[in-house]
């Protein structure tokens, strides 16, 4: 049971505000604020998802730069709230195409629309696209989808938060085109962050894959969908030590450690062949998560090297080799490596030929960042850096710095090797043949190896 | 990422101006209200807009609400919703205003559309004043018979909202029991839902005050209504899922079959993509298998998986509810966890409260097969440049070697980071290694080498300043120069601005001075005079009372500061298992993100409905007890009083009641008196009793501040209980939620009361005999669960309660105790079975 539903803009402007129960006294959202901006407490810099001041509870979630608060004075469940704001952000998405400060502003009254619906007296009432259809009469005025960028499927998907990997389009589904026409289509996204953490040695200590089978679908008249994965994919590693690492599991099995399911899923021949069969509402949504901790080929091996070089200096080298098909590239690469906190100047250097690279010392918080436009398959890259230190470093310099973590996204590219075997659409007619789409997409969640 | 909005295109300026704009707008409004033009609702369409756009920003638009309302005559429904949205907002200031909106609202609710209806019925039952709620009734008893379900469920939540305006109005027209009909037998699932909802808040916010509301409260959770949801569950929404779940947990199953049943039908709930949803069905497993260890066992293992996906899936914020479950779960039982803490290292890029949470989870599963590689990426963490995250797992290691068998490898370890010459690092790591010299002072000869070499100059933080100048006391013999870096310490007293650093100083100076008198007296002398001089009254006590006892006696002085120590065993956890277990009864509600249990942060009237049900809400009240109501209340005023009084009591004690009333050992004043008396006189009357003395003395030289040692209890007198003694049902569950559990006891009940125990009220006049007052029983053959409470005749403030469960197939009774005054709950328990053996021989 909620109390108020907010929405602010970065800089704590209300962008819509829906009181449904008022228990909480006025001026919340400016506290809320406040206390989200000035957070400290036992160190800590940012302010956890829910707090509690004088017996309210605040929650929220951070989207698209935008903050989706909830207030209650009850003791009510945690996820419960944090989903439904995750929800209710993904419902206006649906709706607007695109989900940013200026469209929230631009359709607030629909929004409106929206939140009266949803919620009830601070009961949740339904946050599906689908219901929500019959009940929501205002147009929403399209925003462009303000700098997207313009680098290939990929890059879309780079939109939003690191966990939440972004939109298939940015398309409303109510809105009609253009052409007066709705482009019969369905997007199917196959997602994986991945983690893997390298020792000093470059071997590697821990690796996970966590996976979304994400759905947007455009398609009228909810038909019915069949999405059939690897036939061979088994779930769960009974008994077995989840990091057993042994890779006789057979090549090619995919083994998943869990997953868990959209409800419209329904899961009766996916013992039988791995086939998941469901009537797709509107709207975008999560298929089915997966998370592996199978052994798996990380695409990036990374050499990080820092040594000292005379008195008040030092070399760092860092070499990342792609370790994929050289018909893939990853995009946006981004290496990261923290410096000695008594280091003063870097100056870098480039192998020659490197093109779209660029480098970067943060002077406030003492790191190197190593930016790689586009990275091919199969090649390797050397960035080398020389320091210049304001102080000894007592012989340890290795202690002062790294680890080296990465960030890249790479499309058509998944490192579980989960696929799709088939999508098929239940057929309305015999000219009805709508568009599908199938992609991949592997991020680095936390990719990083230490030195 | 968010451009500024433009005024000039946009129609929601973000700041507007006010008062212009606003009277602006009314003249605008006024001239198209009575137009039939074409193109009319389109302008008015931007007029409302531009209203509801201040209306957020809070600008206050009420004056426009007249204008608003001759406006609203409009078959357009977006502009319709956009004026309810308005009305809704600013009724309850204007309540004479609302009276113009009740005509089109009235007339909407008879409107042929349903979506029209609905929106009616929801905005007329929000405008939330009073003295309109008579034209509400009409409306809101056709809204629940409506034949359209999305009027029914905006009538249903209707019905609350009525409550909260006028509670009287709601249940005279008889709307409860109309939406208690409803829950069972509509069809549209998410009417049931709201019913379910309603009823929840309205029985719970009634049963104070009515006996049959809490009947229906009761009623509620019932096998057939229990049983009717759970087999319809996946008609239900995924949120109203979660109230269903919310429900089931608090029924209590008459057999092991029925749990078992209820577990297979929602087993797949656990593979639902909604948090939320999964995370109300672990309860619901947790809960129901709380009593078959093997069972509960087997669900951790179970829920394992899909509470790692969770974490690992889904936004950040979600991650981090899941994950605070998870390491309440982790923290109750590491042993199962012991294989997957690899799940739990943090990382670079995950925010501190996440990596806290990781952190403490890391501590809690390691065991001597995982240690070493724990420490290692422990050890990785305490270099890291993140130096928060470096200090906590540094006290993570530290912790790790406290609950280890093997230190070896964590005392090098620890002993490795003083090399690393990193403040931080240095600072937490010392006040670890005087942790673990207090554990395992055979470790001694190493760690002193160690930290002999640090020097003073480079610590700042007090923490680790008291717990160097404390190795530099406690080790004085093994440090060669201690005197003299103490001496240097002392010297520079002014610049010491921590009272902690200086009380340890003098402790320290005084242990070198007892173990190495010429080379320290110096320093001695020096700082009992800056003591003496000190402007902190404790220091200033504590240098008084050192120079007082070495004046007096040198060899006394010595046993009082500087006795032979026993190491500890086990430090004090920082949370009572009491506590730790009202969290887990709270499991899947924000108790646990925040780690204190609901009473801690709620105001009273927000506990929700049904907070206190685990113990109460599921039990009727018993007949007796409602004889105790009317002298309860009558009480109450008084018995307020009486309670103010014990807690003005408890500060006069002083410094015997160690800040825990609760645990004090203390009987009244008198007794009170005598302990005290004995801590503080015995070193001085009689110096040759060793065991004694050495014992209070320790607690003064305490540098933990541990509290004083509990005093031998004295032989209890015997019990006299009032018999007339009342408690009104609110008191008892803020005192059942407060006290901890005094004693846990079983015993078995002679077969003539289990044949009497037909009934609970049977046990209950019994019990009523011999002055033991029921509050609520519940549970049918062959569970009974009752609970009693009692008073002192003589003490209006010492209670006791009891919980007692009866299990009539084994002829046991399980009984737990919690008393105000817990040094006398042995002789109440006494008192309590010898009365429950008495059962059914009369």
């Amino acid at each position: 049971m909620i109390s108020q539903f907010f929405v602010l803009s970065q800089r704590g402007d209300n962008i819509v505000f829906r009181d449904y129960r008022g228990e909480v006294p006025k001026g919340s959202a400016e506290i809320f604020f406040r206390k989200v901006k000035f957070w400290k407490e036992d160190g800590e810099e940012e302010a956890p998802p829910v707090f509690n001041v004088d017996a309210v509870n605040y929650f929220h979630v951070k989207v698209a730069g935008l903050l989706f608060v909830a207030t209650t004075r009850v003791n009510v469940s945690p996820s419960l709230v944090l989903e439904l704001l995750q929800r209710i952000a993904r419902v206006i998405k649906d709706y607007l195409g695109v989900l940013n400060e200026d469209s929230l502003r631009k359709n607030f009254v629909l929004v409106y629309e929206l939140l009266d619906e949803v919620i009830d007296f601070g009961y949740v009432q339904t946050t599906s696209t689908e219901v929500l259809k019959s009940y929501v009469f205002n147009e929403p005025i399209v925003v462009e989808a303000a700098r997207l960028p313009t680098l290939g499927p990929a890059a879309m998907f780079m939109q939003g938060t690191k966990k939440m990997p972004g939109t298939a389009v940015t398309k409303s589904v109510v809105a009609n085109e253009p052409g007066g026409r709705k482009r019969e289509e369905i997007f199917v996204d196959i997602i994986e962050k991945i983690s893997v953490t390298f020792s000093s040695s470059g071997y590697i200590l821990t690796s996970e894959i966590d996976g979304t089978i994400q759905m947007k679908s455009y398609l009228t008249g909810n038909p019915e969908i069949r999405l059939a994965l690897n036939e061979d994919l088994s779930i769960g590693r009974d008994g077995r030590s989840i990091y057993g690492y042994s890779s006789s599991a057979g090549a090619g099995t995919v083994i998943l450690d869990d997953c868990n399911f959209h409800e419209s899923v329904h899961l009766d021949s996916f013992d039988v062949d791995r086939t998941l069969t469901l009537v797709a509402p509107d709207g975008e949504f999560p298929v089915m998560n997966y998370r592996m901790t199978q052994e798996f080929k990380p695409p990036f091996r990374i050499n990080a090297l820092i040594e000292e070089a005379g008195s008040l200096r030092a070399e760092v080298i860092l070499k990342i080799r792609a370790d994929f098909s050289s018909s893939i590239t990853a995009n946006t690469v981004l290496v990261q490596m923290p410096v000695p906190t008594y280091t003063t100047r870097v100056s870098f250097e480039l192998e020659p030929g490197a093109v779209g690279n660029t480098t970067d010392f943060r002077e406030a918080n003492k790191r190197i960042e190593w930016g790689l436009k586009k990275v091919v398959g199969g090649s390797e890259h050397t960035l080398r850096a020389k320091l210049t230190l304001s102080q000894e470093s007592h012989g340890n310099i290795m202690r002062e710095a790294g680890p080296v973590s990465m960030t890249f996204a790479i499309p058509m590219y998944n490192a579980s090797r989960l696929q799709v075997r088939y999508l098929q659409i239940e057929k309305k007619t015999k000219t009805h043949n709508p568009y599908r789409w199938v992609r991949y997409v592997t991020q680095a969640n936390s990719y990083v190896a230490r030195i | 990422m968010s451009p500024p909005a433009q005024p000039q295109k946009s129609p929601s300026p973000s700041q507007p101006s006010g008062k212009g704009e606003v009277s602006d707008l009314k003249l605008q409004l006024r001239q198209l209200a009575g137009s039939r033009a074409p193109g009319t609702d389109d302008a008015k369409r931007e007029l409302f807009k531009k209203v509801i756009s201040y209306m957020t920003v809070g600008i206050d638009v009420s004056s426009l609400f007249s204008e608003m309302v001759m406006c609203s005559a409009t078959s357009d429904t977006v502009l319709k919703k956009m004026c309810y949205l308005y009305v809704g907002n600013y009724a309850k200031g204007n309540p004479d205003l609302a009276l113009l909106t009740i005509n089109f609202l009235q007339k909407d609710c008879r409107d042929e559309d349903p979506m029209i209806r609905g929106l009616a019925l929801r905005s007329l039952c929000s405008l939330r004043v009073a003295n309109l709620v008579e034209y509400l009734v009409g409306p809101m008893g056709s809204g629940l018979k409506d034949n359209n379900g999305y009027v029914r469920t905006v009538a249903t939540i209707g019905v609350l909202k009525l409550y909260h305006i006028s509670s009287t109005t709601c249940i005279d027209a008889d709307f409860p029991s109309m939406l208690k009909d409803l829950m069972l037998n509509d069809p549209d699932a998410q009417v049931v839902a709201n019913c379910l909802s309603a009823l929840q808040e309205i029985w719970s916010l009634e049963a104070s005050t009515s006996e049959e509301a809490s009947r229906e409260r009761e009623a509620l959770l019932s096998k057939p209504v229990i049983y009717y949801l759970l087999n319809r569950i996946k008609d239900f929404s995924e949120w109203a899922q979660c109230l269903v779940l919310d429900l089931v947990v608090k029924y209590i199953p008459s057999d092991s079959n029925e749990i078992f049943d209820i577990m297979n039908l929602l087993e797949d709930r656990l593979q639902h993509a909604n948090g939320a949803v999964v995370l109300a069905t672990i309860k619901v497993f947790l809960h129901l298998t709380l009593s078959m260890t093997d069972v509960h066992q087997q669900v951790y293992e179970r829920i394992k998986a899909p509470l790692l996906t969770l974490v690992s899936s889904g936004s950040q914020e979600l991650s981090y509810a899941v994950l605070c479950h998870l390491h309440l779960l982790v923290m109750r039982a590491p042993i199962l966890f012991s294989s997957d803490y690899k799940h739990f290292y943090c990382q670079y890029n995950e925010p501190f409260y996440v990596k806290k949470l990781k952190l403490e989870m890391l501590t809690a599963v390691a065991n001597e097969s995982n240690t070493y590689e724990i420490v290692t990426e422990l050890c990785e963490y305490a270099a890291n440049v993140d130096v928060p995250i470096a200090r906590e797992s540094i006290r993570a290691v530290g912790k790790i070697a406290l609950q280890q068998y093997d230190v070896n490898a964590i005392v090098d370890r620890l002993l490795q980071f003083l090399e690393m010459d990193k403040d931080h690092v240095t600072a937490e790591t010392l006040v670890l290694v005087k942790d673990l010299l207090r554990k395992y002072p055979q470790w001694s000869h190493d760690c002193i080498a160690v930290v002999g070499n640090i020097s003073s100059k480079n610590v700042q933080e007090p923490k680790a300043k008291a717990a160097l100048i404390w190795m530099l006391g406690e080790y004085s013999q093994d440090i060669s120069d201690a005197p003299y870096i103490l001496e240097s310490l002392v010297e520079n007293w002014e610049d010491e601005h921590s009272a902690e650093v200086r009380l340890h100083l003098l402790t320290a100076v005084l242990k070198c001075f007892l173990r190495r008198p010429p080379e320290t007296q110096k320093a001695l002398g020096a700082a009992l005079a800056a003591g003496l001089a000190d402007s902190h009254q404790d220091v200033h006590d504590r240098a008084l009372f050192y120079y007082r006892l070495l004046q007096y006696n040198v060899n006394v002085t010595e046993r009082v500061v500087d006795p032979p120590k026993q190491a500890v065993s086990v430090f004090a956890d920082t949370q009572s298992s009491e506590i730790k277990d009202r969290i887990f009864d709270e499991f899947n509600s924000l108790s646990v993100v925040y780690q204190k249990p609901s009473y801690m942060f709620t105001d009273k009237e927000h506990r929700g409905p049904f907070e206190f049900s685990e113990e109460l809400g599921s039990l009727s009240v018993g007949v007796e007890s409602a004889h105790n109501v009317i002298p309860a209340q009558r009480v109450d005023a008084n018995d307020n009083d009486l309670l103010l009084s014990t807690s003005e009591k408890e500060e006069n004690k002083g410094p015997s009641s160690n800040g825990s009333s609760y645990n004090a050992p203390v009987y009244d004043g008198s007794i009170s008196l005598t302990v005290s008396q004995t801590q503080t006189e015995t070193p001085y009357s009689s110096p040759a009793l060793p065991t004694q003395a050495s014992q209070s003395t320790l607690a003064i030289d305490d540098l933990l501040g541990l509290g004083l040692p509990a005093a031998p209890s004295p032989v209890p007198p015997p019990l006299k209980l009032n018999v007339r003694a009342a408690l009104d049902p609110n008191t008892f569950q803020r005192k059942w939620g407060q006290l901890p559990v005094s004693l846990t006891q079983e015993c078995s009940i002679n077969p003539q009361g289990i044949a009497a125990l037909t009934t609970p009220q049977v046990l209950i006049r019994h019990m009523q005999g011999h002055s033991i007052h029921c509050i609520a029983s519940g549970g049918q053959a062959p569970n009974f669960k009752f609970f009693f409470f009692a008073q002192k005749a003589e003490e209006p403030a010492g209670f006791f309660l009891v919980e007692c469960v009866i299990n009539t197939s084994s002829s046991k009774a399980q009984i737990k105790v919690k008393a105000d005054d817990q040094s006398t709950s042995q002789v109440f328990s006494d008192l309590f079975q010898s009365a429950l053996s008495k059962f059914g021989k009369l």
